[in-house]
């Protein structure tokens, strides 16, 4: 630990720690443009200058002690900037002192000779750190009587990324994400001084599945995402926490809806996950749960039609016609992309049921070595702690082989087409039970004989166990479409239709019943797991991620 | 708990209540006299007569958009006044103009803008938060409809309340 002294208060600080983290630490917010903590320090942005002293050495080499036995401070006469120097011991620190101030207004001042004024148009407007620098540091008029530099405006970065040249202040943060993150190195500077631009190197697109985390740490509007571009002003946001159900890692995000419309996810920091980023598949896997497919009323097969019903009727046709089977008649497909609540009634249900069949559908896709799984199912590591599945997708060919040898006559689909595990829609359409919850419509859902709609990622409460045994949370960001309900509500109710009310009332009652049943959950509540989760399960040790 | 209420008391002169009567009648008389010789201020038949002519410079009415002197939509749909608006009565759903287009370098314009006028409260903070001088408060108060609908301004019905506002604004001029 050194000891330094900030706008004259001492603080400790561990060694090696920048001292614009040390000023953030300390109370006092250092405005940068270029610095980013996850990200090397390049110092150009000169926006961090701060008033800076070392220890008054005596002749012996020891710091010279004042009055107040703290070491008498040598102040620099020159400003320095705080985001590429480390504390050191006896080190003075001054963030607000007129020297200091006097320089962020001139680099202020500098920064917005060549920014254009269209906040109005721009989509960073509201979470732009020039506006609030410039609110702090900036003049109130402009001093600067030349032409302005034309810059390209406009331009397509790469498929999901949109470039204004003209907002960029330079301050390179994309460039080192793509450098030292991404691993994909395709943007740079070209031309000098003034007519300095970010660009593409010749030939190569930004199109990594990444690119999208330039847009959210470029602190002005020169890069904007083309998916949300003029969708919504920023300031119209609900921001309700949540991760992503896109693959096994659960990057924690922040969803952006208005009004029960999502329009943008972003990445939320958490370094046990995800640093501060996500890919770009995931961030932009939201579009479904708005889509022209979603399943809005619950229905039951009336003669050889899918009839609209209630709720109680649907949940009632459903039970009365899984019980006119044994146990091993029936089986239960389940899905990855369950909440562990959900699994944990899954299970319940199969228990009430005498059903030994039970099997989630496992989902891959290519996985990289930053963010993105091959396991694209977010609670792989939930079904297997709650015994919906040993070895995901191994039973699925009995599945399959029972249905068409008729041994198996009633089908329960939770969430998951099962058409696409290899039965026809003429075997479905010929079961005698075949119980479909969902989302969206699809090939089965047209075959079912009880058609239960249900609800999304955003919409819905509940825990997953991510790829490296972190338990973690989903808050309900929007409410569900139409008549659709909670996929818990919907199997509490298929269970109680069999035994009668059982005390669970809310998610929380599912929670603590699973809690008392499960020692590796043993303790917790939602509440407890918090925003960033907490580790439930020692499993596949992967490398952290080198961010 | 009762509150007594003192009485005036009255004296001889007033008790006699002729003086206050014939008082009365003396006003009542010079009205009609005024009347007879056309001095009197009558009340404006309203609807026929109207005080538009002697509305305020500031006077606040319904608002309405504006285009500037090239034709095009002054608004950016910044959503600023859809933000500002205290009883929520603005909706804007923002358009891009395609590349190409004669006013591309503004990229972005209303491509619905309603405002409904059963909630407008005429406080003109639209206007005044407004960074691109596109929303007026014009003299227009009298909103009527006969439905729901019919009270909710659209875009072209707000630029034809508003027409073309002249003057400069250098703003997305090409040289600026």
């Amino acid at each position: 630990m050194v000891n330094v002294q900030i706008n004259g208060v001492w603080h400790e600080f561990p060694r090696g720690m920048r001292l614009i983290e040390a000023c953030e630490k300390a109370g006092s917010y250092v405005p940068r443009y270029c610095y980013h903590k996850k990200l090397s320090s390049p110092g150009n942005c000169r926006m961090c200058l701060i008033e800076m002293g070392l220890p008054k050495m005596g002749p012996d080499r020891k710091p010279e002690l004042g009055s107040d036995g703290k070491p008498i401070i040598n102040w620099m006469p020159r400003p320095q900037i705080s985001c590429a120097q480390d504390v050191s011991e006896g080190m003075g620190i001054r963030t607000d002192s007129p020297l200091a101030v006097e320089c962020r207004k001139g680099v202020m001042e500098f920064l917005l000779i060549n920014h254009p004024l269209d906040c109005p148009i721009c989509d960073q407007a509201g979470e732009c750190r020039l506006q609030e620098f410039s609110v702090e540091y900036g003049r109130a008029d402009s001093r600067f009587l030349e032409n302005k530099v034309k810059k390209p405006k406009n331009i397509e970065l790469g498929p999901r990324v949109t470039l204004d040249d003209e907002r960029c202040i330079l301050c390179s943060r994309c460039i080192r994400f793509c450098q030292e993150v991404a691993q994909d190195d395709v943007l740079g500077f070209i031309d000098r001084g003034s007519h300095s631009v970010l660009t593409a190197h010749p030939g190569k697109r930004l199109e990594n599945n990444y690119s999208l985390n330039t847009v959210d740490i470029c602190p002005v509007g020169a890069l904007t995402s083309s998916d949300f571009r003029f969708q919504m002003r920023v300031w119209f946001l609900k921001e309700t926490k949540g991760f992503c159900t896109s693959c096994a890692t659960g990057c924690n995000t922040v969803i952006g809806t208005r009004e029960d419309v999502i329009y943008r996810q972003t990445p939320r920091e958490n370094d046990a996950v995800n640093s501060s980023w996500m890919c770009d598949y995931g961030r932009l896997n939201f579009d479904y749960l708005q889509s022209e497919k979603r399943l809005l009323q619950p229905e039951i097969l009336s003669g050889d039609k899918l009839i609209p019903a209630d709720w109680n009727v649907a949940i009632a046709h459903a039970a009365a016609q899984l019980k006119h089977f044994n146990g091993w008649e029936i089986a239960i497909l389940a899905s990855g992309r369950m909440t562990n609540e959900e699994l944990w009634l899954t299970r319940q249900l199969a228990n009430i049921l005498g059903v030994d069949l039970i099997e989630i559908v496992p989902r891959t896709g290519p996985g990289d070595d930053i963010l993105l799984s091959a396991d694209r199912n977010p609670n792989t590591n939930g079904a297997r702690l709650l015994g919906i599945t040993m070895d995901p997708g191994s039973r699925l060919r009995e599945i399959v082989d029972g249905v068409a040898s008729g041994r198996i006559r009633a089908l329960v689909a939770l969430g998951e087409d099962a058409t696409e595990i290899g039965l026809t829609s003429k075997q479905l359409s010929a079961l005698p039970a075949f119980v479909v919850m969902s989302l969206l419509a699809n090939a089965s859902s047209a075959a079912a004989t009880a058609l239960l709609p249900s609800f999304g990622f955003a919409e819905k409460r509940g825990s997953m166990i991510n790829r490296k045994g972190r338990l973690q949370r989903l808050n309900r960001a929007v409410r569900g479409p139409g008549q659709a309900r909670d996929d818990w509500e919907i199997l509490r109710d298929l269970i109680q239709a069999y035994s009668g009310r059982n005390g669970i009332y809310s998610i929380e009652d599912v929670f603590r019943q699973m809690s008392e049943a499960v020692p590796a959950l043993a303790g917790l509540s939602l509440s407890k797991i918090g925003d960033l989760g907490v580790p439930v399960l020692e499993v596949e040790q992967t490398p952290a991620p080198s961010l | 708990m009762a509150i007594t209420v003192s009485r005036p008391k009255l004296n001889f002169r007033e008790r006699l209540y002729l003086p206050a009567i014939l008082s009365g009648m003396a006003i009542t008389i010079r009205h009609f006299k005024n009347m007879l010789l056309g001095r009197t201020k009558v009340t404006m038949q309203y609807p026929e007569e109207k005080w538009d002519s002697h509305l305020p410079e500031h006077y606040r009415g319904a608002p309405a958009l504006v285009r500037d002197d090239t034709g095009r939509v002054r608004c950016v749909a910044c959503q600023l006044c859809e933000f500002i608006c205290p009883p929520r009565a603005i909706k804007i759903i923002p358009g891009e103009f395609p590349a190409g287009d004669k006013f591309a370098k503004v990229e972005k314009y209303p491509h619905e803008f309603d405002i409904d006028m059963i909630r407008c409260i005429y406080c003109g903070l639209c206007e005044e938060v407004c960074p691109e001088q596109a929303i007026y408060l014009r003299k227009d108060y009298a909103i009527t409809g006969f439905t729901r609908a019919d009270m909710v301004h659209n875009k072209e019905k707000l630029l034809e309340i508003g027409g073309v506002m002249h003057g400069v604004v250098l703003k997305w001029n090409e040289k600026k």
